[in-house]
C-alpha cells in the first residue's frame, strides 16, 4: 500500500513540520529571469496550491524541486537540509514524485509496466517476477477504483484512464512530496473526486502535495494553502479558507477581471446546421440536434461519454455511418476533413500538442494550415504577403502574445497556442465551428480572451457547438446545453434553466 | 496584460530583424559560406581545381545524385524517405537500354523507363500510405526486389550499344567558349538537373499542393485534421520521386552509354546524407530543393578535393561520414541551445 516514505520525511523538530523550503530562488534563462527571488513552503501533509498566470514562474519553480533545472542562486531545504538536485533522478531518489501535464507512459507496454518501469519487481537471476508485478499494480488501481487489467496495453486507455495511470505511478514511488501538475486536465468529475479523496488520504499519512491547477474551483476543494506568483515573484501565501476567488486571481492577474463569460450581445439566427438521427459504430448513437447562428451550444458529458467522437464524426475525420447533417436545410456529406472544411465546418481538438499544432512550424504557418487554397493565386503559388497579412490580423485580433507571427509554435505558452489553434479555425470562415476543450491548461487571463473571442465569433453568426468537461465553463457560456451519456444524447437545457447539479445528473444517470 | 508572457518568449526570431542577420539564420547560407571557403581553398591547394573543365566534370557527377535529391527532399520533409532510389536509378536505366537494343525508338525507351520508376514508387506509396507499413522497412524491402529484378532481367550483364540517338541525351552539351584551346561546353546532364532543381525549389517552397508536405511532415495527425489529403499526397510523393529516379537512370545511361546492374549502389544513402546536411530532418518538416542541391555539391566539392589532392580513395568515405555528422551536430546543438530557453 502507498504511504509516506518513512525514510524521507522524517519529521524534525527544528523545521516545524516544513518538509520543502525553496528561499529566494533565482533562475534565469538567456534574456529572461523567469524566477525572481521566488519562495515557497511546504509543510508536511498539506496540500499547497500554486497558482499565477502561465509565465508567472510556476512551472520553472517546480521544475527546480524536481530537479529538471538547477537554480541560479538561492537555496532549496530539504527536511530542512540543503540540497541541489543534478538531475530528476536524484530528486526522485530524495522522495520527490513528479506528475507531470505531459504524459511519460510508453503506449506500448502495459498498464504494470508503465507504473513499474525500470523498477519491476525481479526474482532470482534478475528476472522480471510477473505475478508479483500484477498483484502490486492491482492493488494500486483498486486504490483509484480504476477498471483496467495490469496486463492492458497502456494504449487501449483512454487519455483520463492514462492519467491516472501518470498518477499512480508517481504515488507508487512512496514520495514524501508530491508534485501535482494539472492533473484534472483530462479526468472527468467522478475521476476528479476519486483523486481528491485519494490525496486526502494520503495527506493523513503525512505526504505533502504540491497542486497546480488553473481551475480554482479545485484548489478550494482541495488545497489548504495557496500560494500566488506572478511574473516570476513570489506574491503572496494564504490560507485557502481565509480567500475568496476573486481575491485569488486579483492577486494572480495583478488588476481586476470582468465577467470572464461574457454576455449574449446579438440575437441568435436561422437553424444553420442539424444533425439528424447521427450514430457511428459504437461510439454514438440516434443523436438528433440543431444549431442557430450565433448560438454557442454546449455538449456536456462524462469523458468517453462520445462527444469528442460526435465532433469529429460530423467534421469527417471518423465520418458517420447513420443519420444525415444538414447544412442551412440542404443535406451534406462530410467524408473528410477535406469535405468539412469546404462546407465551411471547423474542428477545434481537444489535442492541441498532438493532433492540433504544427509545433515546430511558425505562429504563421500554422494559421494558414486549413486555409491553404485561400492563399494559394494562380499557377497554385502561395501569395506569401497575403498570408503574412493575415496571420498578422488574427495576431492582433486574437492578441496573441508572441515576438512575431515567425515564432515558432512549441515555444509559446499554453493560452497563446490554443489562441493560434483558434485562429486557425477562424480562418476558415466557418458556418459550424466546433470548439473540443477550448480552454483546456489555459490560464485565467487566455481563457477569459477565448471565451470573448468565442462570443465574437457567435456575433458573427458562426454556429459554435462547445464540447467541455468544464461545467462552469458550459453554464458561463452556453444558450443551450446538450448533455450526452453513454453515446446517446440524454438532456437538453436551456441555460437559464440549467444547474451544475442536472448536468451531473444527467451527464452519469445518478442523482447526486 | 499578459506581459508576463512576453519575457518568456523573447526566443525565435523577431520579425523585425535586419536581412543580413536574417540570412546567416537559412541553412542554406551556412552550407554556402562552406562551400566557398572549400572551393577557395581548394583553389589555392591546386590549380587543376579552378578550370571549368574541373568545375564542370563535377557537376556532371553532381547531376544524376541531385535528381535523386529533389524528390527526396520533398519526401524527408514530409516525414517519408525512400531506400529504394539507388536501385530504381539502376533498373529503369537497364530497361530504357533493354528497349532500346531491341529496337524501340528513343522516346518509347525512354518513356517505358519513366513509367517504371512511376510504377515502383506508386506500389512504394500505396504499401506506405493505404497498408500504413512504415517506410524504412518497405523500401528497404522495395531497394532488394527491384535490384533482384533488375539482375533476373539483364541476367547479370551490363547493356551496351545504345543507339547514338540516344546517348546524345547525356553527351551532348551547349558550347560555351573556348579554353586552352578546348571547347568547353555545359553538358545535357547539368543543364537537366539545374532546370529541376529551380522548378524543384521554387515549387516546394511556394506551391499551395507541395507546401502541404511541410504540414504532413510536422505533424501528420494535425494535417488530416486540417483538411489535407495526406495518403494521396504520400502516394504522389513516392510516385514522384520514383519518377525522378527513372529520370536519373535514364540520364546516367544515355551519359556512359550503357547500363550497368551494379551502378547506383549506395546512391540512396549519398543523397539522404546530401539532403540532411542541407536542412532537412529526419523528424520532417524541414528541408528546402535548394539546401539539398548545395549539401550535394558539398559533398562532391570535398570528394573532388581530396581526389585532386591525391589522398587515398579510402578516406574518402570516412570524409563524408564526417561532414555528415558535424552538420547535423551542428544542427541539433543549435536547436538545443535555442528550445532551453
Amino acid at each position: 500500500m502507498i504511504e509516506a516514505n518513512p525514510q524521507s520525511a522524517i519529521r524534525d523538530p527544528q523545521t516545524g513540520g516544513v518538509v520543502l523550503e525553496l528561499r529566494d530562488v533565482v533562475k534565469t534563462f538567456p534574456g529572461v529571469r523567469a524566477l525572481d527571488k521566488a519562495r515557497f513552503e511546504l509543510r508536511r501533509g498539506e496540500v499547497h496550491a500554486l497558482v499565477g498566470e502561465n509565465g508567472a514562474g510556476k512551472s520553472t519553480l517546480m521544475n527546480i524541486v524536481a530537479g529538471v533545472f538547477q537554480p541560479d542562486e538561492g537555496a532549496m531545504l530539504l527536511d530542512g537540509r540543503a540540497v541541489r538536485f543534478a538531475n530528476p533522478h536524484q530528486a526522485a531518489r530524495h522522495g520527490i514524485g513528479v506528475v507531470f501535464q505531459e504524459l511519460s507512459l510508453v503506449p506500448n507496454l502495459t498498464v504494470a509496466e508503465n507504473i513499474f518501469a525500470n523498477r519491476q519487481p525481479v526474482s532470482t537471476a534478475d528476472l522480471i517476477d510477473w505475478r508479483r508485478l500484477y498483484a502490486d499494480t492491482e492493488q494500486l488501481l483498486q486504490l483509484f477504483e480504476l477498471d483496467v487489467r495490469p496486463t492492458a496495453l497502456l494504449k487501449n486507455l483512454s487519455v483520463a484512464q492514462q492519467q491516472v495511470v501518470e498518477i499512480l505511478k508517481a504515488l507508487s514511488l512512496r514520495p514524501a512530496v508530491v508534485i501535482l501538475d494539472e492533473p484534472t486536465s483530462s479526468l472527468t468529475a467522478i475521476e476528479t473526486r476519486l483523486l481528491f479523496e485519494n490525496i486526502r488520504r494520503l495527506k493523513q499519512g503525512g505526504t505533502a502535495f504540491i497542486y497546480i491547477s488553473h481551475h480554482l474551483q479545485e484548489i478550494f476543494q482541495i488545497a489548504d494553502r495557496v500560494t500566488v506568483m506572478r511574473d516570476g515573484q513570489y506574491v503572496d501565501t494564504c490560507d485557502v479558507s481565509a480567500v475568496t476567488e476573486d481575491v485569488l486571481v486579483r492577486k494572480m492577474v495583478g488588476r481586476e477581471l470582468q465577467n470572464v463569460y461574457g454576455r449574449r450581445e446579438s440575437p441568435v439566427g436561422e437553424v444553420c446546421f442539424r444533425a439528424e438521427n447521427a450514430g457511428r459504430g459504437e461510439d454514438f448513437a440516434g443523436v438528433s440536434f440543431a444549431l442557430r447562428e450565433g448560438e454557442i451550444l454546449g455538449l456536456a458529458g462524462l469523458v468517453g461519454a462520445g462527444r469528442t467522437e460526435l465532433g469529429r464524426a460530423i467534421f469527417g475525420v471518423e465520418p458517420l455511418d447513420r443519420g444525415a447533417l444538414y447544412l442551412r436545410g440542404e443535406r451534406v456529406r462530410v467524408r473528410s476533413p477535406r469535405e468539412a472544411i469546404r462546407h465551411r465546418i471547423g474542428y477545434q481538438t481537444e489535442d492541441r500538442k498532438l493532433q492540433g499544432l504544427f509545433l515546430r512550424m511558425t505562429i504563421r504557418d500554422n494559421c494558414a494550415a486549413p486555409s491553404l487554397p485561400r492563399f494559394a493565386g494562380q499557377a497554385g503559388l502561395i501569395d506569401e504577403a497575403a498570408l503574412s497579412a493575415f496571420a498578422d490580423a488574427s495576431r492582433g485580433k486574437f492578441n496573441i502574445v508572441c515576438t512575431g507571427i515567425r515564432q515558432q509554435a512549441a515555444t509559446l505558452s499554453g493560452g497563446n497556442q490554443q489562441k493560434v489553434l483558434l485562429a486557425m479555425w477562424v480562418g476558415i470562415e466557418p458556418h459550424v465551428l466546433i470548439v473540443d476543450e477550448p480552454t483546456r491548461g489555459v490560464d485565467v487571463g487566455a481563457r477569459s480572451e477565448i471565451y470573448r473571442l468565442l462570443r465574437e465569433l457567435a456575433a458573427t453568426g458562426v454556429g459554435i457547438i462547445m464540447i467541455s468537461s468544464d461545467l462552469q465553463e458550459i453554464l458561463g457560456l452556453s444558450d443551450r446545453i446538450l448533455v450526452m451519456r453513454n453515446g446517446r444524447l440524454v438532456a437538453e437545457f436551456v441555460n437559464e434553466q440549467a444547474t451544475e447539479e442536472k448536468i451531473i445528473a444527467a451527464a452519469t444517470g445518478v442523482v447526486l | 496584460m499578459n506581459e508576463p508572457e512576453r519575457k518568456n518568449e523573447g526566443r525565435a526570431q523577431p520579425d523585425g530583424m535586419c536581412w543580413a542577420w536574417r540570412l546567416t539564420q537559412f541553412r542554406e547560407f551556412m552550407i554556402v559560406v562552406v562551400i566557398l571557403v572549400a572551393a577557395a581553398a581548394m583553389s589555392c591547394a591546386s590549380k587543376d581545381f579552378r578550370t571549368p573543365g574541373n568545375v564542370l566534370a563535377m557537376l556532371l557527377g553532381l547531376s544524376v545524385e541531385s535528381i535523386v535529391a529533389i524528390g527526396m527532399t520533398i519526401l524527408l520533409v514530409s516525414g517519408g524517405f525512400d531506400l529504394s532510389v539507388g536501385s530504381t536509378v539502376a533498373f529503369t536505366g537497364a530497361v530504357t537500354a533493354m528497349c532500346l537494343v531491341a529496337g524501340a525508338p528513343v522516346p518509347v525507351a525512354v518513356a517505358a523507363g519513366l513509367a517504371l520508376g512511376v510504377l515502383i514508387g506508386l506500389i512504394n506509396g500505396v504499401i506506405i500510405a493505404k497498408i500504413g507499413i512504415n517506410p524504412f522497412i518497405t523500401t528497404l524491402g522495395m531497394m532488394s526486389v527491384v535490384r533482384g529484378a533488375l539482375l533476373v532481367v539483364t541476367g547479370g550483364k551490363n547493356i551496351s550499344g545504345l543507339p547514338e540517338s540516344f546517348t546524345v541525351i547525356g553527351q551532348w552539351h551547349i558550347p560555351l567558349f573556348v579554353y586552352q584551346g578546348q571547347m568547353i561546353g555545359i553538358q545535357y546532364p547539368i543543364l537537366i538537373a539545374a532546370v529541376l532543381v529551380v522548378i524543384g525549389d521554387l515549387l516546394l517552397r511556394k506551391s499551395r499542393f507541395f507546401r502541404q508536405n511541410y504540414y504532413l511532415g510536422g505533424n501528420e495527425k494535425a494535417a488530416i485534421l486540417s483538411g489535407i489529403a495526406v495518403d494521396r499526397l504520400k502516394i504522389f510523393n513516392y510516385a514522384l520521386t520514383g519518377f525522378l529516379a527513372a529520370l536519373a537512370g535514364v540520364v546516367m545511361t544515355a551519359r556512359f552509354g550503357s547500363a550497368s546492374v551494379t551502378s547506383g549502389t549506395g546512391l540512396e544513402l549519398r543523397v539522404i546524407s546530401a539532403v540532411i546536411i542541407g536542412g532537412a530532418s529526419l523528424q520532417g518538416g524541414e528541408g528546402t530543393v535548394l539546401g539539398s542541391f548545395l549539401g550535394s555539391l558539398l559533398m562532391a566539392i570535398i570528394v573532388g578535393s581530396l581526389t585532386l589532392l591525391g589522398v587515398n580513395v579510402y578516406w574518402t568515405q570516412l570524409v563524408i561520414g564526417a561532414t555528415l555528422l558535424i552538420a547535423v551536430l551542428i544542427d541539433t546543438l543549435g536547436k538545443r541551445r535555442q528550445r532551453l530557453v
